[in-house]
C-alpha cells in the first residue's frame, strides 16, 4: 500500500464554508415552503385535559395546526426509540418534561407559526414532577410511564457487567479500599446548528424527500417508514452540511415527524427548525450518570479490583442511542487501561420527568462515565496511598506485550502501548518540574494543581454479530466507481459534521489506488446516492466506513490486476502492485496505472471469461472488533482559594489512534474534544428545580467555553496501528472528550488538596470550587439554595 | 415599514415588519445564507456580521436599525474573486470543521486586523471571546487570523519593496 496520499492536506469542504456558501438545513428554501413551529410543554409532569386549537387555526396566516390526537388518527402520536422504547411525537394523554411537544403549527412563514402558537389553549392538570433520579425509585414516587402497560415504577432496566464473585473476594482480600460517590452531570452537546428539517411530501409521485440534520441519513430513512408507514423506496433522506452533530443528530425528533405529516397535509414543503432553548431542553442530551466507585488495592500500590453501582437517568422517554444489547452502552470498559484481577458493575436506569437522551455528546457509547469514574478512583487510591497518581498509573497500566488483551468485563483490546503514551505525555509536560514548581508555590500558598488522565476507547460500532441499533446491524456500506479517465466517486453511508470526510476518504482510496486525492470525490449524505450504513457517531466513521473506503479500493485494484494483465498479455500472477501501479515483477517500467487501466475496461479489450467490464466496485464493511485508542493527559490548572476561580494554564495530551490518514485534521478533531473537557468539567450542566424546570434552557445558563477558558493545546502523538483495521487506523473523534475532564477534574482536586478536598462533582464553576473548600459541596444537578 | 440597507455594497430596499431580525432580513428576505443564526441571546456570535464597521450580532439587532446603514457579511468578504487574507487563513490552518461559526469568526478577524494589524495570541482571543465555536477547540482559529496578519505583513513589505525598487528605477 502506498501512503504517499496521507498527510496533512488540506481539507476540500473549506472552500464552500470560507465563502458562506455551505447548504445547511436552514438554508434550504422551496418555492411555496411553509413553516413549523413546536408547542411545548411548560409543566414537567401534567395530564391533558383539553386543547383548544380554534383561534389558531383562525390567524390568517396558518395552514395547519396538528395535534396529538390529529397524530393518533394516523398511527404516529407515538415513535419507536433507538432503545425499543416508545417516545411522545405529540403529547396525547400526559406531558412528562418540561418542554415536551404538544402541538404543531404550520404557517406561511417562522413569525407568524411562533405567534399562532399563543394562540393554542391547553388546560394541564398538573401531576407530582419526579426529578430526582434517586426518588424516581421510591415506591411512592408517582409513574411516569403509565402509557406502558404493566408498568407500577420507574425502573427501565437492571443491567451488569462482570463477575460478582471474583469482585467480592479480591475486595474481601485487599489491603486498601477506597470507595466514593460521584456524579456525572446532565450535559447537553449543544451543536452551534440547532436541529430541523425540510419535508417535501410529493402527492403525486407520492415520493417523500426530507433533508435533515442527520448523523444518520440511512436510519432515518428506516425509521421513517417504519412510523409514517410509507415505502421506503419512496423516501429520501439528505443530510446537508450539518453544523456540529456531537450525537446530538443521532436521533429522530418529533419536529421532523410534524414536518413530514405537515407537508403530507398541506401539500407543500415543511421546514421546522428548532430554536436554542428547544434544542437544550428537548433534544437528547448526555451523561446524568449517578455513580458509586470503589477500588482496591495492595497497600504497594497493585490495583486489584473494582466496582461500579450506577443510578442512570434517562429521561421521560428511553432514547439512549446505542447498540441494541448494551442498555449502559459500554460503560462495562470501565477498567480502564489497567491490569486487574476482577471487575463487576451494575446499572440501573430509571424514568425521571426531564427530557430524554442519555447517549450523546461524544461519549463513545457512555465510555466517557467509564474513564471518568476509573480515572477519578485511580487519584483517589493515589491519595489515599500517598503515592504520585502518575507513579501509580504508570505501575498498573497495562504492558505492550499483554495486548490483544481481554479485560475483566471482556472486552477485547486490540492494541496498544501505554506506558510509552504515558511516558511522551510527561516529558512534554515536564512533570517532575510541574511538581517541584507546584511545591514551591504551596509553600507561597498559590493552588496549583496537575492531573493525569488515561483513557482507553472502544469505537468503530461494531461487529454485527453483538451491535445492532433497532435490528440494524452497524455494517457500512461503501461503492467506488472509476470513471474511464481515471476519476473516483466513493459514496459512503456515514455523514460529516466537521470531521471532513471529503478529504480524508479521498485520501484513503487515493493511497490505495495510486491517485491525487484532487482525482477522487465522495458522496455521502444522500440515501438515494450513497449505499446502506449506520452513519456517523461512537468515533465510528473512519473505523467502519474508512476501512469499507480502503476495501472496496483494493476490489476495484485486484480487478485492474486482471484488466493490466489483459492489456500487457500476461498473467495476473506475473503482476505486482507497487509505487501506484501494477508493474511488471522484474521489469517495473512496464507498467499500468488506474487511469490506464480504467480506460482499458471501459473499451472492447478482450477480458477473461468471467471478468466483467469497468472497475466499479461495492463492498459491506463488517468490523471484526472495535479499535481501541488510547491517550494519556495532563492538566495544569491554577485555582483561587478566595473566589473559587480555575484557570487551565496548560493541557498535554498524547492520543494514539492508529495510522493517522490525515495528521491536521486528527489534530483538529483533539482539539475539539479537550474544549469539551475543559467545559464539562468547569461550566456546563443542566440542572433543575424541584417542578423540573430546566435552568440551563439557553446558553445564558448554560455555559459554553470560549477562547478566553481554553488555553493552547500542546499535542503529542504515539502510533499503534489496529492489527484488524484494513489500514490500521483507529476511531479518533472523541477520544479528548472522553479523556479530557477527569485530568481536568484531577487537577483541581490537586490543587485543592492542601484544604483536604478529596472529591467535588462538576462542573467545577467558582461557587463549586469555593464551597468545596468551605467542606459543603454543592450537587449539581438541581437547584440548591 | 420600509427600509434601505446597504449589505455588501448593494442596495435593497424593503418592506419589513418591524419586528424582523436583521439575520432573518439577511437570511430569508436577502437569500444570503452565509449568515447563520445559532442561539437567539448574543452568546455564541454565529449571526456577527458588520453594520457599518462594526461587528454585530445580528440576532439581536432590527432589521429595522439598519435603515440608512452598510451591513457586510461573509458574502462580502472577498474582494471580487479574491479572497480575504483571513478566509485564507482559515483555510490554511484548519481553522473550521463543521464550518458554522466560520463566517462570524472571520468577520471578527478581518475587524481586528483592520484595528491592529499585529495582535498577539492574546488579543486575538479576546478579540473572538464573545463567539462560541463547538468543534475547534479555538486553537486553530487563533492561528488562522495569526496567518492573515503575517500574509498582510508580507503582502505589505513586499508591495513596499516594490515601490521602492520602482522609485529606484530598478531594473526587472
Amino acid at each position: 500500500m502506498s501512503q504517499q496520499a496521507y498527510g496533512p492536506l488540506p481539507r476540500k469542504e473549506d472552500a464552500r464554508f470560507i465563502r458562506g456558501k455551505g447548504m445547511f438545513v436552514d438554508d434550504i428554501a422551496l418555492p411555496g415552503m411553509l413553516h413549523g413551529a413546536i408547542l411545548r410543554s411548560p409543566l414537567a409532569h401534567a395530564r391533558i385535559v383539553s386543547i383548544d386549537t380554534t383561534a389558531a387555526e383562525a390567524h390568517p396566516a396558518v395552514e395547519a395546526v396538528i395535534t396529538g390526537q390529529s397524530l393518533a388518527e394516523r398511527g404516529m402520536a407515538w415513535m419507536p426509540t433507538l432503545a425499543r422504547d416508545v417516545q411522545a411525537v405529540l403529547a396525547t394523554d400526559k406531558v412528562r418534561f418540561q418542554g415536551q411537544e404538544v402541538a404543531f403549527v404550520v404557517a406561511r412563514d417562522r413569525y407568524s407559526a411562533r405567534d399562532a402558537l399563543e394562540l393554542i389553549i391547553v388546560d394541564y392538570e398538573p401531576l407530582p414532577p419526579v426529578i430526582d433520579a434517586v426518588a424516581a425509585l421510591d415506591p411512592g414516587a408517582s409513574v411516569i410511564r403509565d402509557d406502558l402497560p404493566g408498568r407500577d415504577g420507574n425502573k427501565i432496566f437492571d443491567w451488569s457487567a462482570g463477575d460478582k464473585a471474583a469482585a467480592d473476594a479480591v475486595f474481601a482480600g485487599a489491603d486498601v479500599v477506597v470507595a466514593r460517590d460521584m456524579l456525572y452531570p446532565r450535559v447537553h452537546p449543544a451543536p452551534l446548528e440547532t436541529c430541523g428539517a425540510v419535508a417535501d411530501m410529493d402527492q403525486v409521485s407520492g415520493r417523500l424527500t426530507i433533508w435533515v440534520t442527520s448523523q444518520a441519513p440511512h436510519a432515518h430513512r428506516t425509521l421513517y417508514a417504519m412510523i409514517t408507514g410509507l415505502p421506503e423506496h419512496k423516501i429520501r433522506v439528505v443530510s446537508p452540511d450539518i453544523g456540529g452533530g456531537f450525537g446530538n443528530k443521532v436521533p429522530i425528533y418529533p419536529g421532523y415527524l410534524c414536518a413530514i405529516v405537515g407537508s403530507t397535509l398541506t401539500g407543500r414543503p415543511v421546514k421546522w427548525m428548532e430554536d436554542r432553548s428547544e434544542n437544550l431542553m428537548s433534544t437528547s442530551f448526555a451523561r446524568d450518570y449517578h455513580m458509586h466507585g470503589e477500588i482496591a488495592a495492595t497497600r504497594d500500590g497493585t490495583i486489584l479490583g473494582l466496582r461500579a453501582r450506577v443510578l442512570a437517568d434517562h429521561g421521560a422517554f428511553n432514547g439512549a442511542a446505542q447498540p441494541t444489547k448494551f442498555p449502559a452502552g459500554f460503560f462495562h470498559i470501565f477498567t480502564g487501561s489497567y491490569q486487574l484481577r476482577a471487575a463487576y458493575c451494575e446499572v440501573t436506569g430509571v424514568y425521571t420527568n426531564k427530557a430524554p437522551g442519555g447517549v450523546a455528546y461524544s461519549c463513545s457509547f457512555r465510555i466517557t462515565e467509564a474513564v471518568y469514574l476509573v480515572e477519578r478512583m485511580v487519584d483517589l487510591l493515589a491519595r489515599e496511598l500517598g503515592m504520585d497518581p502518575a507513579e501509580l498509573r504508570m505501575k498498573n497500566l497495562l504492558r505492550p506485550e499483554q495486548f490483544p488483551f481481554t479485560c475483566p468485563t471482556g472486552w477485547v483490546y486490540d492494541s496498544g502501548d501505554y506506558p510509552r503514551a504515558l511516558a511522551a505525555a510527561m516529558e512534554l509536560a515536564g512533570y517532575a518540574e510541574l511538581r517541584r514548581e507546584q511545591a514551591s508555590r504551596r509553600e507561597r500558598g498559590e493552588y496549583m494543581g496537575i492531573g493525569i488522565s488515561f483513557f482507553t476507547e472502544g469505537v468503530g460500532a461494531g461487529p454485527r454479530k453483538h451491535m445492532d441499533i433497532l435490528g440494524l446491524a452497524m455494517a457500512d456500506g461503501a461503492d467506488l466507481r472509476i470513471h474511464p479517465t481515471g476519476k473516483a466517486v466513493l459514496s459512503v453511508s456515514c455523514q460529516t459534521q466537521g470531521q471532513g470526510h471529503e478529504t480524508t476518504f479521498a485520501q484513503i482510496v487515493a493511497a490505495e489506488l495510486g491517485l491525487s486525492p484532487d482525482d477522487v470525490d465522495v458522496v455521502h449524505g444522500d440515501t438515494d446516492r450513497t449505499p446502506f450504513g449506520l452513519g456517523t457517531y461512537g468515533s465510528r466513521s473512519t473505523a467502519v466506513s474508512g476501512a469499507a473506503a480502503a476495501v472496496v479500493a483494493r476490489k476495484v485494484r485486484e480487478r485492474a490486476r486482471i484488466v493490466a494483465a489483459a492489456m500487457m498479455e500476461l498473467s495476473p500472477d506475473d503482476l505486482e502492485w507497487a509505487d501506484g501501479a501494477w508493474r511488471v515483477r522484474g521489469d517495473p517500467e512496464q507498467a499500468a496505472t488506474i487511469a490506464q487501466v480504467a480506460m482499458a475496461a471501459h473499451s472492447g479489450l478482450e477480458l477473461p471469461d468471467g471478468v466483467e467490464g469497468h472497475l466499479d466496485a461495492e463492498t459491506v464493511y463488517n468490523p471484526p472488533n472495535l479499535t481501541f485508542p488510547f491517550g494519556a493527559y495532563i492538566c495544569v490548572t491554577d485555582v483561587d482559594p478566595g473566589t473559587g476561580e480555575v484557570r487551565v494554564r496548560r493541557f498535554i495530551a498524547v492520543d494514539d489512534c492508529g495510522v493517522r490518514i490525515n495528521p491536521t485534521i486528527v489534530e483538529g478533531q483533539v482539539h475539539r474534544g479537550l474544549a469539551d473537557g475543559v467545559g464539562m468539567a468547569l461550566m456546563q450542566a443542566i440542572a433543575f428545580d424541584a417542578e423540573g424546570n430546566c435552568l440551563g434552557g439557553s446558553f445564558m445558563d448554560y455555559l459554553l467555553p470560549t477562547a478566553m477558558e481554553c488555553p493552547p493545546w500542546e499535542l503529542g502523538v504515539t502510533v499503534t496501528p489496529s492489527p484488524h483495521h484494513p489500514i490500521g487506523a483507529k476511531g479518533i473523534g472523541e477520544s479528548a472528550t472522553v479523556g479530557s475532564p477527569p485530568a481536568v477534574v484531577n487537577s483541581v482536586l490537586d490543587a485543592l488538596a492542601p484544604f483536604g478536598v478529596v472529591h467535588a462533582d462538576m462542573p467545577l464553576t467558582p461557587a463549586a470550587v469555593w464551597r468545596a473548600i468551605q467542606g459543603r459541596p454543592l450537587r449539581a444537578d438541581l437547584a440548591m439554595p | 415599514m420600509q427600509i434601505a440597507v446597504s449589505v455588501n455594497g448593494t442596495e435593497y430596499t424593503r418592506v419589513v415588519e418591524p419586528r424582523l431580525l436583521l439575520i432573518h432580513f439577511i437570511r430569508d428576505e436577502l437569500g444570503l445564507t452565509g449568515s447563520h443564526w445559532g442561539c437567539d441571546t448574543s452568546n455564541c456570535g454565529a449571526c456577527v456580521v458588520w453594520l457599518d464597521e462594526t461587528p454585530v450580532k445580528s440576532c439581536t439587532v432590527l432589521a429595522a436599525m439598519a435603515d440608512g446603514r452598510r451591513v457586510r457579511t461573509v458574502e462580502g468578504l472577498a474582494n471580487g474573486g479574491r479572497l480575504d487574507p483571513v478566509q485564507q487563513g482559515f483555510a490554511q490552518c484548519h481553522g473550521l470543521q463543521c464550518g458554522f461559526c466560520t463566517p462570524g469568526m472571520m468577520l471578527t478577524g478581518r475587524w481586528l486586523l483592520d484595528r491592529n494589524p499585529d495582535p498577539s495570541d492574546e488579543e486575538i482571543r479576546e478579540a473572538i471571546s464573545g463567539q462560541v465555536c463547538r468543534c475547534t477547540g479555538y486553537q486553530n482559529i487563533v492561528r488562522a487570523i495569526r496567518w492573515a496578519a503575517n500574509a498582510e505583513a508580507a503582502s505589505g513589505e513586499a508591495a513596499g519593496a516594490e515601490a521602492a525598487g520602482g522609485e529606484a528605477g530598478g531594473a526587472r
